[in-house]
C-alpha cells in the first residue's frame, strides 16, 4: 500500500497493492485509520488499480473508511475499480453512497 | 476423495487468516487447464476466499482449527466443498440473507453467501451445531 498526502489540496491518496481478503482487510484498515487520523484530510481518494482481488471483505473496509471520513468532514471517493470488483461493489449496494472518480 | 472425477484433489490446513489467499490460490492453480475466462476464475477464487473465511472466523472464531478444501472436476463442472468441524451456523437461511452478518465489529459486510450463491452455478451449505460446517459450490465451466 502506497499512502500519499497533497497539503496542499489536503488529499489523501490510499494507493492499495494488495489482495483484499480478511486478512489484508484488517491489516489495511489500521494503516488507513492511522493515517486518516493524523492528516485529517479533507478529501479520501482509495486507488484500486494495483488490486488484483478482492471478496467481500473489501466492502466492509471500503464502507469503514467511508464512514470514518464522514465522521471527520472528510470526502471519500474511490477510483480505478477493475470489472471484477466492481461487480461486488455493486452487488452490496455501496456505490449508492461511495462515488467512484474516473480519472 | 472420489474415483469417479476426471480428476480431484483435497487439501487441509489449519485455520489461520493467511490461509486464505493459500487456499483460493490453489483452487484457481488446480482448475487452470480448464482454461477458464478471466472472470470464471476471479468469480471462483472470490467464491472459495468467502466460504474459507467464513469457516476460520465464524466457524471456528479464530481458535486453531482445520479447514478441508474438495474439489472434484467432472467434464467442464467444478464442485467445490468447503468443510469446518467449527461451531456450526443455527439459521442457514438468516445467514444467507444479503448484508445479515453476526460479526459487524470486525466491519464483515454479510454478503458473503450472496456472493458464492451468484458468483457459483450451484451453492448450498449444510451445518450442524457444535459438528461443522459444509458448503457445497459448482460452477462450469463455459467453452
Amino acid at each position: 500500500m502506497k499512502i500519499t498526502y497533497d497539503n496542499a489540496n489536503r488529499l489523501l491518496k490510499i494507493e492499495i497493492t494488495e489482495e483484499i481478503d480478511h486478512f489484508m482487510a484488517e491489516k489495511i484498515r489500521n494503516k488507513v485509520d492511522f493515517e486518516i487520523q493524523e492528516y485529517i484530510p479533507r478529501k479520501i481518494l482509495m486507488d484500486f488499480e494495483k488490486v488484483s482481488f478482492m471478496d467481500s471483505a473489501g466492502i466492509g473496509m471500503i464502507l469503514g473508511r467511508y464512514k470514518t471520513a464522514k465522521m471527520l468532514g472528510s470526502s471519500f471517493c474511490i477510483t480505478n475499480v477493475k470489472p471484477s470488483i466492481k461487480k461486488i461493489l455493486e452487488m452490496s449496494g455501496i456505490l449508492k453512497i461511495i462515488p467512484i472518480v474516473e480519472k | 476423495m472420489q474415483i469417479n472425477y476426471d480428476n480431484a484433489m483435497t487439501i487441509e490446513f489449519l485455520s489461520n487468516p493467511n490461509n486464505e489467499a493459500f487456499a483460493r490460490i490453489a483452487v484457481a492453480s488446480f482448475i487452470a487447464n480448464l482454461d477458464p475466462t478471466v472472470e470464471e476464475m476471479s468469480d471462483v477464487k472470490t467464491a472459495v476466499s468467502e466460504a474459507v473465511t467464513n469457516s476460520i472466523i465464524h466457524g471456528y472464531e479464530n481458535e486453531k482449527g482445520i479447514v478441508k478444501i474438495k474439489v472434484g472436476i467432472i467434464n467442464k463442472t467444478v464442485e467445490i466443498e468447503v468443510i469446518d468441524r467449527g461451531k456450526g451456523i443455527e439459521d442457514i437461511e438468516k445467514a444467507k440473507e444479503p448484508l445479515y452478518t453476526t460479526k459487524p465489529e470486525l466491519e464483515r459486510s454479510g454478503m458473503g453467501f450472496t456472493i458464492m450463491e451468484s458468483f457459483m452455478d450451484e451453492m448450498h451449505v449444510e451445518s450442524i451445531i457444535g459438528k461443522g460446517t459444509t458448503v457445497f459450490m459448482k460452477k462450469i465451466i463455459k467453452d
